[in-house]
């Protein structure tokens, strides 16, 4: 047995026999979380289990995790399949705060809950998610989602987008629209295209899918296109802005959608608009002209605001894509830098990992992943490492990542909110 | 020896998660599921998957992508920090 493994080996017994010491050992303070959803409620449960004092401001009852939820639209699964409730959270020990922030005052430290109540940090973690821009594209405002839905949001959007295709007429045509870069979850929209897509093919074989894209390149093409050729023709119209493809309006009463070169008349229309961080951020004076918030790659403080932490959606994050999988890990990763902030330690460069599934059609998986580390300020891909699944693999392989899929996803939320 | 050698570890605190450790949870969970548990593993079978993995030895979906990312040194840290429970 090498050294390594003899280690390894008695670790793994102290683990197992007694309780864990705390990894906080020299931490003292006060963190406050905002944001519930996979980054928020990953780095609450990391910072009480190494014994700090945090609370979780969130003012939602149940979480509606947005992975999957393109299942939901195809009718392939149930809302109730993408919601978790905060027992979990709190039977391990967290605080809650049922409510919401309104309000974040980087001088005094504070951050003001819509309950009236005020909290201390020594560090807060902000994970707010995005917000929708509603003066991004003309016509498309917060009435326009209820006629138009964006279903970017799991939850009553991607049930009134369900109903709307299942009620669709035969013959009908859907149009989507999708937004340039950044934007949570990169190959979302295209995954979303793919399982509209098999729903026509399988319950309205006349009617078309329009895809109109604001940009003319997009995660994992080459297997989304590869399988739309070989399992939609004739169904799903891709159409890349070299092509004309951008949106520039919308007209709810007219169910048109615009480009600079045509217009669309549409029988469901799934408006994807562009996004910036959550409210919060830019209140807590964290979020840039971009509208997404600058990080250290190190530790994901903020650039702009000492001691205030962005992780998710809403951070800068480099290569990182916005991805539930890339929140989950850099809240880990952000909770022992805070950690290690509080214990007046310095936080070591860390690395982290990235793994997005996208189903084309049931039983059919595909992925990226990518490997990322600080370098020269921001958080850069790890040159040959990473990359998406072969463009050319067999059936079964398609199936294992299908499988893989399911399974990420119980597992993630089972650790997140079990 | 043994003994102290145990009591060594006891008396210090878990270390934090070596680069890149702590994301494998994301997929990583009980057994039971279609992605492998990596619980119950020693780290010497750890560090070997991830060689093995790295090199293309071993077929695999992702985890040939993701082990390419991390050198040999970095993978057997993530495998004794694994071994030893953490998460």
């Amino acid at each position: 047995m090498t050294g390594i493994g003899r280690r390894a080996v008695l670790a793994g017994l102290a683990a197992a026999t007694l309780p864990r010491p705390a990894l906080a050992q020299g931490a003292r303070g006060r963190v406050v979380v905002v944001g519930g959803g996979f980054g928020g409620a990953t780095a609450a449960r990391v910072l009480h289990r190494a014994g700090l004092a945090v609370t979780l401001v969130e003012p939602a009852e149940t979480y509606l995790a947005c992975p999957f939820s393109n299942e939901v639209i195809a009718g392939l699964r149930p809302l109730s399949a993408q919601a978790f409730g905060y027992e979990g959270v709190r039977a391990s020990g967290v605080t809650l705060a049922r409510t919401s922030a309104e309000a974040v005052d980087g001088a005094t430290r504070q951050v003001r809950l819509a309950d009236g109540t005020t909290l201390d940090y020594d560090r807060l973690i902000l994970s707010p998610g995005i917000a929708l821009r509603f003066d991004a594209l003309s016509g498309y405002d917060a009435a326009a989602a209820g006629v138009m839905p964006h279903a970017w949001k799991a939850g009553a959007q991607t049930e009134l987008l369900a109903r709307q295709l299942a009620a669709m007429p035969e013959g009908g045509t859907v149009v989507l629209s999708v937004p340039g870069n950044p934007y949570r979850c990169p190959p979302g929209p295209y995954e979303r295209a793919s399982l509209i897509a098999w729903f026509l093919k399988t319950r309205k074989p006349r009617a078309k899918l329009i895809v109109l894209d604001a940009k003319d390149t997009f995660s994992k093409q080459k297997l989304f296109e590869s399988a739309w050729k070989a399992l939609y023709p004739g169904t799903l119209e891709y159409v890349p802005l070299a092509s004309g493809g951008q949106v520039t309006a919308v007209d709810p009463g007219e169910m048109s959608v615009a480009t600079d070169f045509e217009t669309y008349k549409a029988d469901v229309a799934c408006i994807i608009p562009p996004q910036r961080a959550a409210p919060i951020a830019a209140q807590a004076g964290v979020a840039d002209r971009s509208g997404w918030c600058p990080v250290d790659p190190v530790t994901f403080e903020s650039r702009l605001m000492p001691r205030i932490h962005v992780v998710g959606d809403a951070a800068i994050a480099g290569a990182m894509p916005k991805s539930a999988f890339a929140a989950n890990a850099q809240a880990k990763v952000c909770a022992e830098a805070v950690i290690d902030l509080l214990a007046e330690r310095t936080p070591s460069a860390p690395k982290l990992i990235n793994t997005c599934y996208s189903l084309v059609a049931p039983g059919y998986g595909i992925s990226v992943a990518g490997v990322y580390h600080p370098d020269k300020g921001v958080l850069a891909d790890i040159e040959g490492a990473g990359g998406t699944s072969p463009v050319d693999a067999p059936d079964s392989v398609r199936r294992q990542e299908a499988a893989y899929a399911e399974d990420w996803y119980r597992t993630i939320t089972a650790a997140v909110f079990g | 020896m043994r003994t102290g050698l145990l009591l060594l570890l006891l008396a210090t605190p878990a270390a934090a998660a070596p680069p890149g450790a702590s994301s494998c949870s994301g997929c990583h969970g009980a057994p039971g599921g279609a992605v492998p548990s990596l619980s119950g593993h020693t780290a010497e079978d750890i560090a070997s998957s991830l060689a093995a993995f790295r090199t293309g030895a071993r077929p695999a979906t992702v985890m040939n992508r993701i082990a390419k990312g991390f050198s040999e040194d970095e993978s057997r840290a993530i495998a004794a920090w694994l071994a030893g429970g953490g998460q």
